[in-house]
């Protein structure tokens, strides 16, 4: 069978890295950014698995990064919709142009 | 060895009264504090009385030779091994005289500032530095450590300072405040310096095992210190000569004695506590506690001695033209401490020639009690003439016949007749003078005589005269008693202290002072020479005598003598210009030539370069405060642009 190249993921890694960039900035949802960065994660996660597929087959290091990872995501993810809720419950909106009060 | 711990109570309830009424005592005990505060330092005073009956007639001797007992010693701040400050509680036979003497005093004065002061708006605060005074007294005094001294010293001069300017709405209170307050920080500049000095060569700070380092002559700490040498006296020399300018600053030592006529300010109760009686000899007891070490250095000896004589017939001869009753009596402290100084001066450390030293602290015993008793006889009279000018009185003395008796009691006692206490310890001065140096004999009788002849112009413009006035009341007086009532004497309490003191000032001179305190502790068998007393006495009588005849009756004679005496009179009257020297040289040459150039420095350099960093950063920020536009996708841009940056960085260019 016809092994996938490498070329391919890490294609696939950069595009998904990039369409989570392209979210996060133009999107003004505060929930489509916090998607927005999932997306980017998850890209470094396929990086991380496919290095370690490819270059140190007999180790499992990438392997822990990604798991840590989505640990770690998980962990964001609820910090960040709880800094949500509580947004919403102080401005009406979970828009990031409504919260600019933090400046100079 | 008993436990002398109970003497740490004697400081620290004048310090717990001095909190409690600070605190809370112009709103809780206005009227009370009086009381409170003298039942706390009658405490201290038979606690007093106590321990110097333990410590002279039970446990101090041991083989006749009275010890240094170290009751209490706690190491409060530790620089190295050896130096240390200790706060701790020190027994010996000048330690316990000056218990009694600053106690006893302290509390004549609280009793008679029950009278004197009453219907004070500020009775409460009154009495807490009255307290915080004798705390600060009583701890100086019991202090093992020289930097103990030194913080003490310094509390003493705060209270002094908060007395003096009691009256702070009158701004010559005010001045006079200050004044003393700069003149003695001046001098205790000198005093710190001294004590580094000490210090540093002995390896310590306790007094204890400095005295006994220093008085070796073979101990490296002496040899290294004597072979020091700075501008021609070795660091010994410099030494105890800055520890004794902190001295002069505190006992009115010419050429640092200018803040004391002026600390006259203050309520007269204060005057006699503070500026006659305990503060002012805080540096006789200082050069006394030091005394072992002073004995080893002929020259810082006599610059005591020769400043303290000095200094003595200097005041001597300005109290003579003072008409300020108050001023005449400082002029007399000044004077009588000089005698002390210079008794020290002349001293040796232990034996027969250790006379001087006995007979100083036996003149500060005497000299305190009858001091303090003019001066609250003095404030008798002010409290009832309104006036401290002894133009607005004269022939009170029917009016007031105890104070009359007991003041003139006083002005026998400083004059030295016998058998009144001021007698005794004159004639020990005198003798130990007589036996070491001529010329100082000479000067310390020319100055008894003047002291007789001051004190009985004193007496006599008080109390003789003229015939008893009809009821002075002059604009300028003392303290707030709006209505001019006719008041006789004042109350029991201002009577009281008068008559305790007076019998003191009998009394005192009968104790046989050589047998307590002697520079070595052994006691010292002193004789009074019947024809060596006779010239003093006869000189102090021929004084008064022509005191009488000038001023007993209103007459011409003193006008002519002041004729005779012209320029010098007018000199001494002023002065002899000394406060116009420190004026000019403060003035004209420190603020001009050092002051300003200084301020300009200040203004100019230092200043300018922080406004320099402080004004570039306000520019640099406001500029770039425009970033924080508080839009959560413009940081994540520029956090996204660093790192790219960075990557750039990272994989092109630093390879």
């Amino acid at each position: 069978m016809n092994e996938i190249p490498l070329t391919h993921i890490l294609f696939l890694s950069t595009a998904l890295f990039f369409i989570g960039m392209y979210g996060l900035f133009t999107r003004r949802n505060l929930i489509t950014m916090l998607m927005s960065i999932e997306l980017m994660l998850n890209s470094v996660n396929i990086n991380f698995v496919a290095f370690n597929k490819y270059l140190f087959p007999d180790k499992l290091d990438g392997l822990f990064f990604s798991l840590f990872i989505i640990t770690i995501a998980a962990a964001e993810a609820a910090v960040a919709i709880a800094i949500i809720i509580n947004l919403y419950r102080s401005h009406q909106s979970i828009d990031v142009d409504d919260a600019t009060e933090m400046k100079f | 060895m008993s436990n002398y711990l109970y003497i740490l109570w004697i400081p620290l309830l004048p310090l717990a009264t001095f909190v409690v009424l600070g605190l809370f005592g112009r709103k809780y005990f206005a009227k009370t504090a009086g009381i409170i505060s003298t039942a706390s330092l009658l405490t201290s005073t038979l606690l007093s009385f106590v321990a110097a009956k333990q410590y002279f007639f039970v446990d101090g001797k041991v083989n006749g030779i009275y010890q240094k007992i170290i009751a209490l010693k706690y190491t409060w701040l530790q620089f190295s091994p050896n130096v240390s400050i200790d706060m701790g509680v020190i027994v010996d036979p000048i330690s316990v005289m000056m218990l009694i003497v600053v106690t006893s005093v302290s509390l004549m004065v609280h009793v008679f500032s029950l009278g004197y002061m009453k219907g004070e708006e500020r009775f409460a605060t009154y009495y807490a530095f009255l307290s915080l005074f004798t705390f600060s007294m009583l701890g100086l005094i019991l202090s093992v450590n020289i930097f103990q001294v030194y913080m003490f010293w310094e509390l003493v001069g705060v209270s002094s300072f908060l007395l003096i300017g009691y009256y702070f709405n009158k701004p010559s209170a005010v001045a006079a405040s200050k004044k003393a307050f700069i003149v003695t920080r001046f001098a205790d500049l000198g005093f710190l310096i001294g004590i580094m000095i000490i210090g540093f060569y002995g390896g310590t700070l306790d007094i204890g095992v400095l005295i006994q380092k220093l008085t070796s002559a073979q101990s490296p700490e002496f040899l290294s210190m004597t072979s020091a040498s700075f501008l021609g006296a070795s660091m010994l020399t410099w030494g105890l000569t800055l520890i004794f300018m902190g001295g002069a600053g505190k006992s009115a030592m010419f050429p640092l004695h200018i803040w004391l006529p002026d600390a006259m300010e203050g309520p007269t109760p204060v005057s006699a506590l503070i500026h006659a009686a305990t503060m002012v000899v805080a540096g006789v007891y200082l050069v006394a506690r030091l005394f072992p070490i002073f004995s080893m250095d002929e020259a810082a000896l006599i610059i005591v001695t020769y400043v303290g004589a000095f200094s003595a017939l200097l005041a001597a001869i300005i109290a003579c033209t003072q008409t300020d009753i108050k001023r005449v009596l400082a002029y007399s402290t000044m004077s009588q401490i000089g005698y002390m100084m210079f008794a020290l001066g002349i001293s040796k450390n232990g034996g027969e020639a250790g006379l001087g030293f006995m007979a100083s602290m036996f003149h500060l015993f005497t000299h305190a009690f009858f001091k303090s008793l003019l001066f609250l006889g003095a404030g008798s009279v002010i409290h009832m003439v309104h006036s401290n000018e002894m133009k607005d009185m004269g022939g009170l003395r029917k009016l007031m016949p105890i104070t009359h008796i007991a003041f003139l009691i006083a002005c026998l006692a400083i004059a030295g007749i016998p058998p009144f206490a001021g007698f005794f310890s004159k004639e020990e001065i005198l003798t130990a003078a007589f036996h070491e140096n001529k010329l100082i004999y000479g000067v310390a009788l020319f100055t008894a005589a003047l002291t007789s002849f001051y004190m009985f112009r004193l007496y006599f413009n008080i109390f003789w005269s003229k015939e008893a006035p009809a009821k002075a009341h002059s604009a300028s007086h003392d303290h707030a008693h709006d209505d001019a009532h006719n008041h006789g004497e004042g109350t029991w309490t201002m009577k009281l202290p008068l008559l305790i003191l007076a019998a003191c000032a009998v009394g005192v001179g009968f104790i046989p002072f050589s047998q307590f305190i002697t520079s070595d502790g052994a006691a010292l068998e002193t004789h009074i020479n019947m024809v060596f007393s006779i010239a003093p006495v006869a000189l102090s009588i021929i004084a008064i005598l022509l005191s009488a005849s000038f001023y007993k009756n209103h007459n011409t004679k003193s006008d002519k003598a002041v004729a005779f005496f012209g320029g010098f009179y007018r000199a001494a009257y002023k002065k002899f210009y000394v406060d116009e020297l420190y004026l000019f040289i403060t003035k004209k040459i420190v603020f001009p030539l050092i002051g300003q150039p200084i301020a300009w420095a200040d203004r100019n350099i230092v200043d300018g370069f922080m406004l320099l960093l402080a004004n570039t950063t306000a520019k640099i920020s406001s500029a770039i405060k425009g970033l924080q536009s508080g839009k959560v996708q413009n940081y994540a841009l520029f956090f996204f642009g660093g790192v790219l940056a960075l990557s750039v960085l990272f994989i092109y260019i630093w390879k």
